[in-house]
């Protein structure tokens, strides 16, 4: 029996990661997974970090409670069921507690997505009572060394606390580890550690060059032999364990063929509301020029699922370019990235750089060579925090940008 | 594992079962993914409770669906592959 003749799986990673999720339908698609990123304020400054540069123009005027407690019930009235409570640090903010109860009053299945810092067993509990149904917290390496670099912050001890914390309170031990060249090497004892904190899911996130990790790529891209590599260790565990832990290797795209099935699809499946209320397809959408994003303050989640521009602009493939229009395989990545397309290439449009159809995808052999260069490679990591994106948005951080057609 | 009429499953911890108005039809909601289930896959797990046994099962939805062949093969594979699956949990 196959997976077919019990249902169809929508938005889980494996499958995605496969391209064979959800097929497209401009016709009927509903918002299955609602994101909501409540702030971009965040203690941690780690160089991976995919929010907006110049999110300090948006710390200042997030949503109010009430603002996203409608956003919730509309977004559930859409259809919306997988809710991620996210940031920057959502637990900045003290009514995460009062989203969490309507998010389980409405239906949805919530998760909250965070660094664990400002995690008490007072707020826990809350949660708990609320009735959050999971926790996913960040881990970064398994030597305070690496966490405390990467991050910017010495936050190893915390992080070892709150996992355990999570696990008493009686929530799955969900892990999240961006994968760079600084903890890449260590592969096998990220995933014992994680058995050993009693994990029920890990995902392993080779970084993707979105944000801050974008500034920061030929700092943080590992090379093929060690993605290789970390990948083989990552099966072989996966082996030995069963299915006791299930495991997540996100596959990074710059050392693939193919583009990934970016979102699942342009306004497919997810929804994005951000901190200053927002709303976008995928988290970067803001980079993509001559395209006004709709924000929660002025219209309902259903016009702009359903009707607003944006949300329709790349759904289908009429928007396509050569050499996707005529692709055989156009419906299973659907042109890949319109973010990526444009940072690199300047062509939204255009086919993401990463598939090697692309007329452009020199721009992807010329980063992962950059990133062997050691000239390039040895400059500075621009960590995410207030200071340096005040300075970016000064035009002060210039030559680490210059090769982006938009701010990453 | 092979399944026996004796047996009674509830839905996995940390997994939550739900009829779904906008998407008409039951879901599996789980850390990181959701699954949309057919209809029939549906009316079976609608009565995995803790409290029935598969034989029980079997014999309300035959009743339901007196008119489908075979019915007992089809609920005995789908429970097969909603265990493999890690959606259910035995809990006799």
């Amino acid at each position: 029996m196959t997976q077919a003749s019990l249902g169809q799986s929508v938005v889980q990673k494996e499958i995605q990661n496969q391209n064979n999720g959800v097929a497209a339908n401009v016709t009927r698609t509903q918002p299955l997974w609602l994101l909501a990123e409540v702030t971009y304020r965040c203690p941690l400054h780690c160089a991976f970090c995919y929010n907006p540069t110049d999110y300090d123009k948006h710390t200042q005027n997030e949503l109010s409670t009430e603002q996203w407690i409608q956003a919730l019930r509309d977004a559930r009235r859409l259809g919306a069921l997988q809710l991620g409570i996210s940031g920057g640090e959502p637990l900045l903010r003290d009514d995460i507690e009062d989203i969490v109860i309507e998010a389980k009053k409405l239906g949805y299945y919530s998760n909250l997505i965070t660094s664990g810092v400002g995690l008490t067993e007072k707020r826990i509990q809350a949660f708990k009572d609320g009735g959050l149904d999971h926790i996913q917290l960040s881990m970064h390496d398994i030597t305070e060394e690496i966490n405390n670099f990467i991050t910017n912050t010495k936050t190893f001890e915390l992080k070892k606390k709150v996992a355990a914390m999570i696990k008493s309170h009686g929530y799955p031990m969900v892990l999240n580890v961006v994968i760079h060249r600084y903890n890449i090497g260590h592969m096998r004892q990220i995933l014992e550690m994680a058995e050993a904190l009693g994990a029920d899911y890990i995902e392993l996130a080779n970084t993707q060059y979105y944000g801050w990790s974008l500034v920061n790529r030929s700092q943080l891209m590992p090379t093929k032999e060690q993605i290789d590599e970390a990948e083989r260790i990552t099966n072989e565990f996966r082996e030995k364990q069963g299915s006791k832990m299930k495991i997540f290797f996100v596959v990074p795209d710059y050392f693939s063929d193919r583009p990934k099935k970016c979102m699942n699809g342009w306004g497919e499946v997810f929804m994005i509301v951000t901190a200053n209320g927002d709303v976008l397809p995928c988290h970067s959408a803001r980079v993509l020029p001559n395209i006004e994003f709709p924000n929660v303050r002025e219209k309902g989640l259903d016009w702009v699922w359903n009707d607003s521009p944006a949300f329709n602009k790349y759904r289908g493939d009429s928007w396509m370019k050569e050499p996707c229009r005529s692709c055989s395989e156009k419906e299973k990545d659907l042109a890949g990235c319109r973010c990526q397309a444009f940072m690199l290439t300047g062509d939204a449009e255009g086919a993401d750089p990463v598939c090697s159809l692309s007329p452009n995808h020199h721009v992807i052999t010329q980063a992962i060579k950059d990133s062997r260069n050691p000239l390039i490679a040895s400059q500075p990591i621009i960590f995410r925090n207030d200071k340096n994106s005040k300075a970016i948005i000064a035009g002060e951080l210039n030559d680490r940008v210059k090769d982006f057609h938009a701010l990453p | 594992m092979s399944i026996q009429q004796t047996d009674i499953y509830s839905i996995a911890l940390h997994h939550r079962f739900q009829w779904e108005d906008a998407q008409n039809c039951y879901v599996i909601l789980f850390p990181e993914g959701m699954v949309k289930l057919n209809s029939g896959a549906g009316e079976v797990l609608n009565l995995v409770d803790g409290q029935r046994t598969v034989a029980e099962i079997v014999t309300e939805l035959k009743a339901k669906f007196s008119d489908v062949p075979d019915l007992e093969n089809d609920i005995f594979g789908m429970l097969e592959l909603a265990i493999e699956k890690a959606w259910l949990r035995q809990i006799n």
